[in-house]
C-alpha cells in the first residue's frame, strides 16, 4: 500500500534535488566562464592525470572535488560545485528511495520514476568519474541534462506512487531495468565527453599549431576526452548488453517469445549495433576519431529516443509503461 | 585491418581475393553495423506484419496511403526483418565478422604457442619505460624478475640479457566467444523460427482448449514444423479473477490477473489444478501457455421467430479501451424464418454519453450493460468463407427499424429484447470472462540462451582484460660497479598498461635502484 507520507517526502526531495543541481550547474558555469580570465588557465593542460581506465589513480582523493590540479585558489567554484553535485545527489538518491519504499518496489515502475531514477545514475556516474578522471568539465553538460530532465518528470510525467500493471510484476523489472539504467547514466558521461571530443577536435584543426582560443580551449586535450569517453562505453556497452538480453529473457517469460521487434526492442538493438560500430570503428584506421565519435553520438541518441520517442510516439507492447 | 588495396591487374583469383579482404575488413564491418542500425528504423516506425500487437495495422495503412501502400509493401517494409535486405545486411556482417575473426583465432593458437617476441632495441620508445642501477648480479635480477612475473601469471622467457613476458591473452579469447557466440545465437534463432509455433487462443470461462492447430484462432507455424505433432495436453479455464485499482488517481488500472485452469497434460492421464498469471506460464513440456489478455463474454440466449431457442452460450467481445469497453457481434445462423445478427458494445460499467459515445467507466462489473442494433438476412456463413468473429457481412442483411430509427436496446442481466415482427428474442442471461492465451514452441530458446550467456561473458571479458608486453633487460657491462636495468611495458591494446604494473614489478627485484622515469612519447596527456 502506498504511504503517502513517504511518497509526499519523495516529492520534496526530488524538488530539493532539482533546486541544488541547478546551482551547481550555475557555479560549473560560472568556473567555465571565469577560468578564461585565469593568467593559469593554460597549465591545467599539463596536470599528471593517468587516464587509462577505472583503476587508473591508485589512491581516490576522499574529496571527489579534490581532482589534483595546481592553483588552489582557482579551483574554489570547481570544489563548490563539487560539493553541491554532491548534496544534491544525496537528496536525489533520497527522494527514489523514498519513492521505493512508498510504492514498496523498485522506484522504477513508471516513466516518471525511470526519468528520476536514470538521471540519478547519470549523476552516480559522473560523480564516479570525477573521483579518477578530469572530467570536470562534463559536469555543466551532465548536470543541465539531469536538471532539465527531472524538471520534465516533475511537470509532464508526474505519475503518483501505486501499484503496477501485472505484466511489471516481475523481478526481471528489477534486473532488467536497473541494468538499463545503469548503463544509461554511463553512456551520459560518454556522450558528454564525445560531444566536448569533437568540439575540442574541430578546434584543435581549425587553429592548428596556435593555442585553441575559445571555450573549447579551455577544455581538456582531445585525447584526454576521448579516453574518457572509450572508458565510459567500454564500461556501459556490456551492461546494456545484460539489459537487452535480460529484456529477453523476461519477455519470453512474459509473452512467449524472447525477440518480437517491438519498437522498444527495435531500439534497444539499435541501440546496441550503433554502440558496437562505435567501439569497432575506434580500432579502424580511417574512422577512429570524429567518426567514431559521431556514432557513439547517434547511439546516446538512439538510446534517449528508445526512452522518449518510443515511449510517447510509437504503440507497443512497453507502452503500458505509462507516462 | 588496413583497406586492401584493389589488385592491379591480376585474374579472377586476384578479385577475389581482393573481394574477401575487402568483406573482411573492420571497416567494412563498421558500415555493415551502421546500415544494421538504419535498416532496423524503418520497421519501428512503419506497421509490421509479423509483429503482434496490432495485427490490422498494415491493412489501416494501405487504406490511408493508396499510392505510397503497395510500394512499401513490395519492397519489404511492413516485413522489413524478414525482408531479403535486412537479411542481406545481416548474413554479409556474419559472413565478414566470421573471415575477421576466424584468421584472428588461428594467430591467437600461434601467439599463445609462440614465445613473447624479443625486447625492441629502443625500449625507452614504449609505453611506460624505466632504467633502474644493479649491484647484484644479472642472472639472480633476472630469474627473481621471472619468478615474479610468472606469479602474476605472465608467460615468461628468460635469455642471458633480458626476460620478457606477455599477459591477457584471455582478452582475444573472449573477443572469439563473443563473436562467434553471435552466430550461434543466430542459429537458435533460426532453429526456432523453422521448427517452432506460436499461436492465440481465447477461451471463456468453462469452456476447454486442446492443443490441435484447428483449435487455434490465429496459428503461426515455422515451414518446418510439424503441426501435426503439438504436445496433446488440453486445458478448461475454470474461473478468471480481475483486480482493479479502486480508488486513487490510477483507478481502473489492473492489478492481478489469474487464470485457474484445469490441465491434462497427457490425453487421459491425470488432471491437475495450475494458476496461470501474467509473468507465470504453464509449461508442458516444451510448449508454454501465456496469459498474454482478457476481456468479457456476455451469455445470451437467442430465441427465433418460431419460439425456437435455436443459441444459449457466452459470445466474445473484443475489448477496445482500457475500461474494457467491448465490440462484438452475436450470429444465429441457425434462426428461421431468416437468420439474426446483433452488433454492438458491452459496457462492464456502463455509460451513455450523448458527446462520446456509449464506453465503461471502469473495467469491472459494476453495472454491466449490453448494447445491441439488430440484423435480419443472410449472414453470408453458407459459402465457407472465413468471416471475422467481430465483424457482420452486411452485404446481405438488413438492419431492423422501429419507424425511421434502428432498433436498439440497452440490456442489464437478466432483461430481454424481442424484435420487431416477431423476428425473434434476445436475452441478456449473464457475464462471463474469457482470456486470452498465446501459446508457443521455440525448439531454439536453450541454444540462444546458451549463446547470449557465452555472449555477455566474451564481451566482459574481452573488454576488461588488458593484453599487455613486459621486458626487463640489463646490460652486459658495468658502469662503476653497477650494471643497468631498462624496463618497460606496451599494451596491444588502446586502453594502455595496466597502472603501476611495472612498477611493482621492479619493486619486487633485489638490489635494483630506480634511476628515474623518461617522459615518453607516447605520454596519454597530449
Amino acid at each position: 500500500m502506498p504511504t503517502p507520507l513517504l511518497a509526499e517526502l519523495s516529492d520534496r526531495l526530488i524538488y530539493s534535488a532539482i533546486a541544488v543541481y541547478a546551482l551547481a550547474m550555475l557555479t560549473y558555469a560560472y568556473q567555465a566562464a571565469r577560468r578564461s580570465q585565469s593568467p593559469a588557465q593554460r597549465s591545467r593542460l599539463v596536470e599528471a592525470v593517468a587516464v587509462g581506465g577505472p583503476s587508473a589513480s591508485p589512491a581516490p582523493p576522499p574529496n571527489p572535488a579534490a581532482v589534483s590540479r595546481p592553483a588552489p585558489a582557482a579551483r574554489r567554484p570547481e570544489r563548490i560545485a563539487a560539493a553541491l553535485t554532491t548534496l544534491a545527489f544525496v537528496l536525489h538518491l533520497a527522494g527514489v528511495l523514498a519513492r521505493g519504499l512508498a510504492a514498496s518496489r523498485a522506484p522504477w515502475g513508471n516513466m516518471y520514476e525511470f526519468t528520476t531514477a536514470a538521471t540519478l545514475a547519470a549523476t552516480a556516474a559522473y560523480l564516479v568519474f570525477l573521483r579518477r578522471q578530469p572530467v570536470r568539465d562534463l559536469g555543466v553538460w551532465i548536470l543541465a541534462l539531469v536538471t532539465l530532465s527531472l524538471g520534465l518528470a516533475v511537470t509532464v510525467l508526474y505519475t503518483p506512487a501505486g501499484d503496477l500493471v501485472p505484466a511489471l510484476n516481475s523481478y526481471w523489472l528489477v534486473i532488467h531495468v536497473a541494468a538499463a539504467i545503469i548503463a544509461g547514466g554511463v553512456f551520459t558521461v560518454g556522450a558528454a565527453a564525445t560531444a566536448l571530443y569533437l568540439l575540442r577536435r574541430r578546434a584543435d584543426a581549425r587553429d592548428a599549431g596556435v593555442a585553441v582560443a575559445g571555450y573549447a580551449g579551455r577544455l581538456p586535450a582531445a585525447r584526454t576526452l576521448e579516453d574518457i569517453a572509450h572508458t565510459a562505453h567500454l564500461f556501459a556497452f556490456p551492461v546494456w548488453t545484460f539489459a537487452v538480453l535480460a529484456g529477453a529473457i523476461w519477455a519470453e517469460d512474459s509473452w512467449g517469445r524472447y525477440w518480437g521487434w517491438d519498437p522498444k526492442e527495435t531500439w534497444a538493438f539499435i541501440t546496441w549495433v550503433l554502440y558496437a560500430a562505435y567501439l569497432h570503428a575506434q580500432s579502424t584506421a580511417g574512422w577512429r576519431g570524429t567518426k567514431a565519435g559521431w556514432l557513439a553520438l547517434a547511439g546516446y541518441a538512439a538510446f534517449l529516443f528508445n526512452f522518449v520517442g518510443v515511449n510517447l510516439f510509437i504503440n507497443g507492447l512497453h507502452s503500458y509503461a505509462g507516462v | 585491418m588496413a583497406v586492401p588495396r584493389r589488385p592491379t591487374g591480376g585474374g579472377a583469383t586476384a578479385w577475389a581475393r581482393w573481394a574477401w579482404r575487402t568483406l573482411t575488413s573492420m571497416r567494412t564491418a563498421v558500415l555493415l553495423l551502421l546500415a544494421l542500425a538504419l535498416a532496423a528504423v524503418p520497421g519501428s516506425l512503419l506497421p509490421q506484419r509479423g509483429v503482434a500487437f496490432d495485427p490490422g495495422a498494415v491493412t489501416r495503412f494501405n487504406r490511408d496511403n493508396p499510392t505510397l501502400g503497395p510500394w512499401l509493401d513490395r519492397l519489404g517494409f511492413f516485413e522489413v526483418y524478414s525482408s531479403p535486405w535486412f537479411a542481406a545486411i545481416y548474413l554479409l556482417l556474419m559472413v565478414s565478422m566470421t573471415g575477421c575473426v576466424l584468421p584472428r583465432a588461428a594467430r591467437l593458437w600461434e601467439s599463445a604457442r609462440a614465445e613473447p617476441p624479443r625486447a625492441p632495441t629502443n625500449l625507452a620508445r614504449l609505453d611506460d619505460h624505466r632504467r633502474a642501477t644493479v649491484t647484484v648480479e644479472r642472472a639472480q635480477v633476472l630469474q627473481a624478475a621471472a619468478v615474479h612475473l610468472r606469479a602474476r601469471r605472465f608467460r615468461v622467457v628468460v635469455d642471458e640479457h633480458s626476460v620478457r613476458a606477455e599477459k591477457g591473452y584471455l582478452r582475444e579469447v573472449g573477443n572469439l566467444v563473443f563473436h562467434l557466440s553471435l552466430l550461434v545465437l543466430l542459429f537458435g534463432v533460426a532453429i526456432g523460427s523453422l521448427f517452432g509455433f506460436e499461436g492465440r487462443v481465447i477461451v471463456v470461462e468453462g469452456a476447454s482448449f486442446t492443443n490441435t492447430r484447428l483449435q487455434y484462432d490465429e496459428f503461426t507455424p515455422g515451414p518446418l514444423t510439424d503441426a501435426e505433432a503439438l504436445t496433446p495436453f488440453s486445458l478448461t479455464l475454470d474461473d478468471f479473477t480481475a483486480e482493479f485499482e479502486t480508488s486513487g488517481p490510477q483507478r481502473g488500472s489492473a492489478r492481478d490477473f489469474q487464470a485457474d485452469v484445469t490441465v491434462l497434460r497427457t490425453p487421459g492421464g491425470a488432471s491437475e489444478a495450475v494458476t496461470v498469471k501474467v509473468n507465470h506460464p504453464l509449461r508442458v513440456e516444451g510448449t508454454k501457455v501465456f496469459l498474454t489478455g482478457n476481456g468479457y463474454a456476455p451469455v445470451v440466449s437467442v430465441r427465433d421467430g418460431r419460439g425456437q431457442t435455436v443459441f444459449t452460450g457466452p459470445v466474445v467481445f473484443a475489448p477496445v479501451d482500457g475500461n474494457l469497453s467491448s465490440e462484438g457481434v452475436i450470429k444465429i445462423p441457425d434462426a428461421q424464418p431468416t437468420q439474426l445478427g446483433f452488433e454492438g458494445f458491452f459496457l462492464p460499467t456502463a455509460s451513455i454519453d450523448p458527446q462520446v459515445g456509449p464506453r465503461s467507466l471502469y473495467p469491472d462489473l459494476l453495472d454491466p450493460q449490453l448494447l445491441l442494433t439488430a440484423y435480419t438476412g443472410d449472414l453470408g456463413l453458407a459459402d465457407g468463407a472465413p468471416q471475422s468473429v467481430f465483424r457482420l457481412d452486411k452485404s446481405d442483411l438488413t438492419q431492423v427499424m422501429t419507424g425511421d430509427e434502428p432498433f436498439a436496446r440497452a440490456l442489464a442481466p437478466g432483461e430481454s429484447m424481442t424484435l420487431p415482427d416477431g423476428q425473434g428474442t434476445l436475452t441478456f442471461e449473464s457475464v462471463s470472462r474469457f482470456a486470452n492465451f498465446q501459446i508457443a514452441q521455440d525448439p531454439g530458446k536453450e541454444t540462444a540462451l546458451a549463446a547470449a550467456v557465452a555472449l555477455l561473458l566474451g564481451l566482459t571479458v574481452s573488454l576488461a582484460v588488458r593484453r599487455r608486453r613486459i621486458w626487463i633487460r640489463v646490460t652486459d657491462t658495468p658502469t662503476g660497479g653497477a650494471f643497468t636495468l631498462e624496463a618497460a611495458t606496451y599494451a596491444l591494446t588502446r586502453r594502455g598498461p595496466v597502472p603501476d604494473e611495472l612498477s611493482s614489478v621492479l619493486a619486487a627485484l633485489p638490489g635494483t635502484e630506480p634511476a628515474g622515469t623518461d617522459p615518453s612519447p607516447h605520454d596519454r596527456e597530449d
